[in-house]
């Protein structure tokens, strides 16, 4: 690991005004970074450590909205009461991620900016466009099981690790983000960028922006939540293939309903294909079928991960099963 | 041997020994081995300031380990990990993977167990940390360190302090009553001799005597 400085940032202007500076990276739970710092995937010169900033809370908002600082572990978030009754699919997508060890430590922001498991990024004498651009993807002739089929380009065909993620693209949330040009809110949709030619940009954060907050709207009445991972062993495991659905079933319709997938995107993949094909229509298998035949409709697999479309389809067609029995 | 009779009771710890090993060299017989073990210094939390000349860009970082304040100076890189088993010589922690994938490192802070290799030392100077020594003490053991020797909790013994730090917290987090419920708040911690069952009866022991 390289020499950095490392500071404490006392408030939210001193963590910024830090994170302006070159090669400055924010630390907090820290099992993204200081694993990566450790395979000289990630070397900051400066550290600022967050831990101490004011963001650690979960508040019901007037209007009705829930509001998750960025440092809130993903355990605390997991079991806070709200979650557990009114977002269960956050509390569900957490508690399938990572072990509990690690949820104690990692935080609502460093969750959204979780790098991808794709062993050439983490691996320094490999090619890969992601840690260095213009070295070229050595896991489109390689080793590609584990990664994506939605949303790759010709440079990149990591997938977005997360299972959080998931859970918030399907509840719509907002990421509150401060910066040195002042405060902005992105809704999820838009925060996450597929690779392109660009795959080392994955979000729209600049330099120096920290996330203070995520924002989800109020609860929706009447829904019925579902997280459906699909993996290689029963725990402590990445998603080869993840659902998250929320839904709303009236007189057997669907009202509203919103699915969103992990395991085969190169970021959280809301899929507006399956909702458009259940919208408004009776909740049967044959229709979660076409659902799911549709968010996998534009899937480009590589050498090793052609099974991921039959399974994605299965992960989504249960998912609606569960959320609607 | 008849030197060895003569000498006081020898209580040699394994690390001792084996740190006795290291010193006196792999050249060494059985017999001068014996005798530098009798005169190792025992293995102690290092001085807080000894090393600090030598560690360039070393900062200073006062931790609460077990109860007990230290001040050190640590290379802002040293992991909570490699600060408590290199600088403060408590080595019942160990380190596995060192990627947070093994649980092997597993220790509280704050009452809540964490992975110490993923975490700086210079992050946790208002934390109250507690490693496997701090849990409970041979003739007062913790339940579950009883449990796990009861139940015969481990085979070679490598993971089972993170084992146990895990198990320790769990008791005081939200998980069902089955096997199932217990394996899965328990999937960051891997024994590679796989003594899982034990494990899991040991744990669930715990659980039901509370």
């Amino acid at each position: 690991m390289e020499m950095f400085t490392y500071t404490k940032a006392a408030g939210v202007p001193q963590a910024i005004e830090g994170g302006t500076q070159a090669q400055a990276k924010f630390m907090a739970g820290g099992t993204t970074l200081l694993d990566l710092m450790k395979l000289n995937v990630e070397r900051p010169s400066r550290l600022i450590d967050i831990n101490r900033l004011p963001l650690d809370q979960v508040e019901k908002l007037p209007d009705g909205r829930l509001k998750i600082g960025a440092l809130v572990r993903n355990s605390d978030l997991a079991h806070h009461p709200t979650v557990e009754s009114e977002y269960s699919v956050l509390s569900q997508a957490l508690l399938q991620g990572a072990s509990a060890q690690l949820r104690n430590m990692a935080t609502t922001g460093g969750n959204l900016l979780q790098r991808t498991r794709c062993m050439y990024f983490r691996n320094e004498a490999m090619a890969c466009n992601k840690r260095s651009p213009g070295s070229g993807c050595s896991a489109i002739e390689g080793e590609n099981r584990t990664l994506a089929i939605l949303g790759t380009s010709k440079d990149c065909i990591a997938t977005n690790p997360s299972d959080m993620n998931v859970a918030l693209t399907a509840l719509e949330a907002t990421i509150h983000i401060q910066g040195a040009k002042g405060e902005r809110e992105v809704s999820i949709a838009n925060f996450f960028l597929v690779p392109g030619n660009t795959p080392q940009h994955e979000t729209v954060l600049e330099p120096g922006e920290l996330i203070t907050a995520v924002t989800l709207p109020a609860p929706k009445a009447g829904s019925k939540q579902i997280y459906l991972k699909l993996r290689d062993r029963a725990s402590y495991e990445f998603a080869l293939s993840s659902a998250a659905v929320v839904a709303v079933v009236n007189g057997g319709k669907f009202d509203y309903v919103r699915v969103a997938l992990g395991g085969v995107g190169t970021r959280p993949w809301r899929s507006l294909e399956a909702e458009r094909v259940l919208h408004g229509k009776a909740a049967d298998e044959k229709l979660f079928r076409q659902a799911a035949e549709a968010a996998l409709h534009g899937a480009q697999p590589q050498s090793q991960n052609a099974f991921k479309i039959p399974l994605a389809k299965r992960c989504i067609t249960h998912a609606l099963t569960l959320a609607t029995a | 041997m008849a030197s060895q009779k003569k000498s006081p009771p020898v209580h040699l710890s394994r690390r001792s020994f084996l740190s006795s090993l290291g010193a006196a060299g792999v050249v060494a017989t059985a017999g001068p081995v014996l005798a530098t073990a009798q005169t190792a210094t025992p293995v102690a939390p290092m001085a807080a300031n000894s090393t600090s000349e030598t560690i360039q860009g070393a900062i200073p970082v006062s931790l609460r380990v077990n109860g007990k304040q230290l001040d050190l100076q640590v290379d802002p890189r040293t992991t909570l990990l490699d600060c408590l088993r290199e600088t403060m010589s408590l080595t019942g922690t160990k380190k596995g993977c060192d990627h947070g994938q093994c649980g092997a490192c597993t220790v509280h802070v704050n009452g809540r167990r964490i992975n110490s290799c993923l975490t700086l030392a210079v992050m946790h100077e208002e934390d109250e940390i507690t490693t496997i020594e701090g849990l409970g003490q041979p003739g007062n053991l913790h339940p579950v360190q009883a449990s796990f020797v009861k139940h015969d909790g481990y085979q070679c013994g490598y993971c089972t302090s993170g084992q146990i730090m895990s198990a320790a917290a769990l008791l005081k987090e939200k998980c069902g009553p089955s096997d199932a419920d217990v394996k899965e708040l328990m999937s960051g911690n891997i024994c590679r001799c796989g003594a899982y069952p034990n494990i899991v009866a040991a744990i669930q022991d715990v659980r039901q005597q509370a």
